[in-house]
């Protein structure tokens, strides 16, 4: 994108092309004879990768919206049912919901980067404005993106962001009407949603057009911060920046594979498996991760106006950054002053994070308060002040200079740096999931957990058992065809034996000829009936409280496992969520209450519910369902079984995801390593 | 461009570049076949066309019911001996898709006609009793197919299909 190119093809087709349409001079001008700076290290990749993940997430999502409906009633169980039915739904969700969080990592690590080696001064400002605008468009997109699976958490996050424009004086409540499409959020919400979160993942691509033309006109900035000078200082961009973005690549989608095959729900919140409910709100509204730090700014700022103000300004000011800071330098590895304030700056940011995480209560407020002001002091007293009084270390001549003085160091500190902030933010997210007043579930040995962990067939089919016998008198499992019980990677039945089974049940069909509702018996293809026609009956019966579906309810439930087990299940991959828990409220009633604790009417008390009064009666006792095969039968055994069964059906292609996800391993190492050893070997001449 | 020093080993070089290169492919040919993948049916469109079972007890001779199996319109005929003597009288040879009236029907069952309700030319649903030969007549673009359901004029290249089904007992059939 740097003017005319004297490009010629060979070809005499594409000659004619060329001479009509310069597409090829325009590529090969940019992306292949390119001079890009020598000396940029592996942080420069991120941009590359970003790219990347763009493509992926809207090849992905475009796929999605093939298979999702956009209906209040129907959105929850398309998502669910897309993840069970469709050939690879639970990989392209996967990726597309991973591949969000994937997204912002990449563009925290850019914007880091930036910051630290002040790309955006001088003549770069257009260039860092457009990258502003993007983070934007993305978060706008991701907010909106996680409203569509119409979960708790979808449906509260969107009320509470969009209340955030009822701050506006006078015009405020018509605003949010406006949003909303009604006088609550409700499926023109969701309809309107959808078709944004469409439409901006193109604004953003056109933005990067213009930031990638911004950047080949003003030239790569580089870890020194020095113009190039002379052809000595710079390497063509093919094949030496193409294939060291293709390993940055290639690395970067191990990390991503991981969460993919291994760790799905790890970044995601079990309320979000339990379907919207407008008339209750989950004890902890909690943004993604990456939206916590603006989070924790909102909510230190006591006022209402001042606050969503002082959230949207933390944004907008990175867009006057090139005129706060005006130092000439522009490096921080130059700049002794700017690079220690540069890390506080990080560990603010990364504080902040976890705050937004916290209830908003005691110290939490305070601290959040202290480090608002620590946030905005950065860009508004900082910055300027440094660049008028720090006296810069002398910067290299050029960047062949440069290379010969070079030195590895900051590469491994921010390496260290990036590993105790993801500790950090993921620390910050299981506390939001801590309960209050429910004793932590003692752990258990799964046969499922861990990267080659399968279901245990004999528990699906004994736990299958307990939920027909005890379970499905109060709760469903709605998402449950009776042909999943003869998948694979489920309990394991033979067609036949899921034909015996389904046409033990009677399923309501119909309307006839005769325009009459009749009973049949169960084919395979229909789902488990229900043990209530609606919420209002099951409430009802229940005094007061509807048993759940239990089809999600292994992931819809979790716990905070605490320091450090949040990061040991990050490798170890013990358990998706909650069936720790599961298991354990099962095996959790006693009749006698403890002291200082009072149970209500009509309650039970539980010790691992929270706040220990739970409205179900002790489900199961020894003895009360027998199994063929011998296994005990007792509580124990049968809390296990059926928890394990419940795993199931919230994981149903957990078996396949693993086995797949081995294989891709193995792969993409193999490939990262001949990605390495080939951009040696293009490098090998150039250092 | 690359600054081929062919001092150093040239042949090893461009064996990994070789290697890198094809695992590049392998990996992204092997990464596009989930994208294809999803377009087909999902488990529960498949699980839906499970066979059906049809009740022939209330048609009465001359009429015919249209059931749906795998979203496609199934015509069940109770051809009249009328019906089934032109259908035999034809002499197969002089037919554009040239199939006996026997083979389209289940022996001993001759009486009832099942096909699918699909024009072979472009899709379209034929009308029943309809057209010159007393069988289905496609309005689209004027396909005439007989009491057998074979195509006797217009542009379809076809006969209408017959979708597998079997006899359970003399009044029930099971499509699929
Ligand atoms: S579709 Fe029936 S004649 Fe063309």
């Amino acid at each position: 994108m740097s003017g005319p190119s004297d490009y010629q093809p060979s070809n005499p087709a594409l000659q004619w092309i060329e001479r009509r349409l310069p597409i090829m001079g325009l590529v090969h001008s940019s992306f292949v004879v390119y001079p890009t700076p020598r000396n940029l290290n592996y942080w420069w990749t991120f941009g590359a990768i970003l790219s990347f993940m763009l493509g992926m997430q809207i090849l992905t999502g475009v796929i999605l919206a093939m298979h999702y409906t956009p209906h209040a009633d129907l959105a929850f169980k398309s998502v669910e049912l897309l993840v069970r039915d469709v050939n690879y739904g639970w990989l392209l969700r996967n990726m597309h919901a991973c591949g969000a969080s994937m997204f912002f990592f990449a563009v925290y690590v850019h914007m880091l980067r930036g910051l630290y080696y002040g790309s955006y001064k001088e003549p770069r400002e257009v260039l860092w404005i457009l990258g502003v605008i993007i983070y934007l468009l993305m978060m706008a997109t991701g907010f909106m993106g996680y409203v569509l699976p119409w979960g708790q958490m979808s449906f509260w996050g969107a009320t509470v962001i969009t209340n955030l424009f009822s701050a506006i004086p006078y015009v405020g409540e018509s605003i949010v009407t406006l949003l909303w499409g009604g006088y609550s959020v409700g499926n023109p919400t969701l309809n309107r949603f959808f078709s944004l979160h469409y439409l901006l993942p193109f604004l953003i691509a056109g933005v990067v057009v213009l930031h990638v033309w911004a950047l080949h006109v003003a030239g790569q900035n580089n870890p020194d911060g020095v113009e190039p000078k002379t052809e000595k200082d710079t390497v063509p961009f093919t094949p030496h920046a193409t294939i060291k973005d293709g390993f940055g690549v290639a690395c970067f989608l191990l990390l991503y594979a991981w969460f993919i095959f291994y760790m799905p729900n790890y970044l995601g919140d079990a309320d979000n498996y339990i379907p919207a409910n407008p008339g209750v709100t989950p004890p902890h509204i909690v943004p993604e991760w990456y939206y916590l730090p603006f989070y924790a700014i909102l909510r230190s700022i006591p006022n209402k106006l001042a606050g969503v103000i002082g959230m949207f300004s933390a944004i907008i000011i990175l867009c006057f950054l090139p005129w706060l800071d005006s130092a000439r330098t522009r490096s921080s590895k130059y700049r002794p002053l700017a690079k220690q304030f540069f890390w506080i700056f990080v560990a603010v940011c990364i504080l902040l994070g976890y705050l937004g995480a916290q209830p908003p209560e005691g110290i939490y407020v305070i601290a959040g308060r202290v480090l608002t002001v620590c946030y905005f002091a950065y860009f508004l007293i900082v910055l300027p002040l440094l660049s008028r009084i720090e006296k810069p270390r002398p910067v290299p001549n050029s960047i062949s200079e440069a290379i010969l003085a070079k030195s590895g160091k900051a590469v491994a500190s921010i390496a260290v740096a990036l590993v105790a902030a993801g500790a950090l933010f993921l620390g910050s997210l299981q506390d939001a999931r801590a309960e209050e007043g429910g004793t932590k579930p003692p752990g258990n040995s799964w046969s499922f957990a861990g990267p080659f962990g399968k279901y245990d067939r004999g528990a699906l089919q004994r736990g299958l058992k307990v939920y027909k016998e005890v379970c499905s008198n109060c709760h469903g499992l709605s998402l449950i065809a009776f042909r999943n019980l003869g998948d694979p990677g489920g309990p394991g039945y033979s067609t036949a034996q899921v034909a015996a089974f389904a046409s033990d049940y009677k399923i309501k069909d119909g309307p006839n000829d005769q325009g009459e509702m009749f009973e049949r018996p169960g084919r395979a293809a229909d789902y488990f009936p229900s043990p209530f026609p609606n919420e209002q009956a099951a409430r009802a019966a229940n005094g007061g409280a509807a048993p759940p579906d239990l089809s999600l309810i292994t992931k819809a439930r979790s716990y905070g496992r605490g320091f450090p087990m949040f990061l040991i299940d990050f490798f170890s991959q013990y358990q998706e969520q909650g069936p720790d828990y599961v298991a354990a409220v099962l095996q959790g009633f006693e009749d006698k209450v403890p002291e200082g604790v009072t149970i209500p009417e009509g309650s039970y008390y539980n010790k691992y519910f929270p706040g220990h009064a739970i409205k179900m009666p002790k489900p199961l006792s020894d003895g009360q369902v027998t199994f063929d095969d011998g296994s005990p039968t007792t509580v124990a055994q049968y809390a296990k079984d059926v928890t394990t069964f419940l795993m199931w059906t919230a994981e149903p292609h957990m078996e396949a995801r693993k086995r797949l996800g081995f294989q891709v391993f193995i792969f993409l190492i193999i490939f990262a390593f001949l990605m390495y050893f080939t951009k040696k070997k293009v490098w090998a001449d150039s250092h | 461009m690359t600054t081929a020093s062919s001092a150093d080993h040239p042949t090893r070089r461009d064996f990994l570049f070789v290697a890198t290169g094809a695992a590049a492919a392998v990996g992204g040919a092997a990464a596009l076949w989930p994208f294809i993948s999803q377009m087909n049916p999902d488990a529960s469109t498949i699980a839906a066309g499970a066979p059906i079972e049809v009740d022939l007890s209330p048609v009465a001779e001359g009429q015919d019911i249209k059931v749906f199996w795998r979203g496609k319109p199934i015509y069940i005929s109770h051809r009249t001996k009328k019906q089934i003597d032109e259908a035999r009288a034809v002499p197969v040879a002089s037919l554009p898709d040239p199939q006996s009236d026997e083979a389209r029907v289940k022996s001993g069952h001759d009486q009832w006609l099942v096909v699918i309700g699909i024009c072979t030319h472009l899709g379209c649903i034929p009308i029943a009793h309809e057209g010159n030969y007393d069988g289905f007549f496609c309005p689209c673009h004027g396909s005439q197919y007989d009491s057998s359901g074979r195509i006797r004029q217009g542009p379809a290249p076809a006969n209408l299909a017959v979708p597998p089904y079997t006899f359970v007992s003399d009044t029930k059939i099971q499509i699929g």
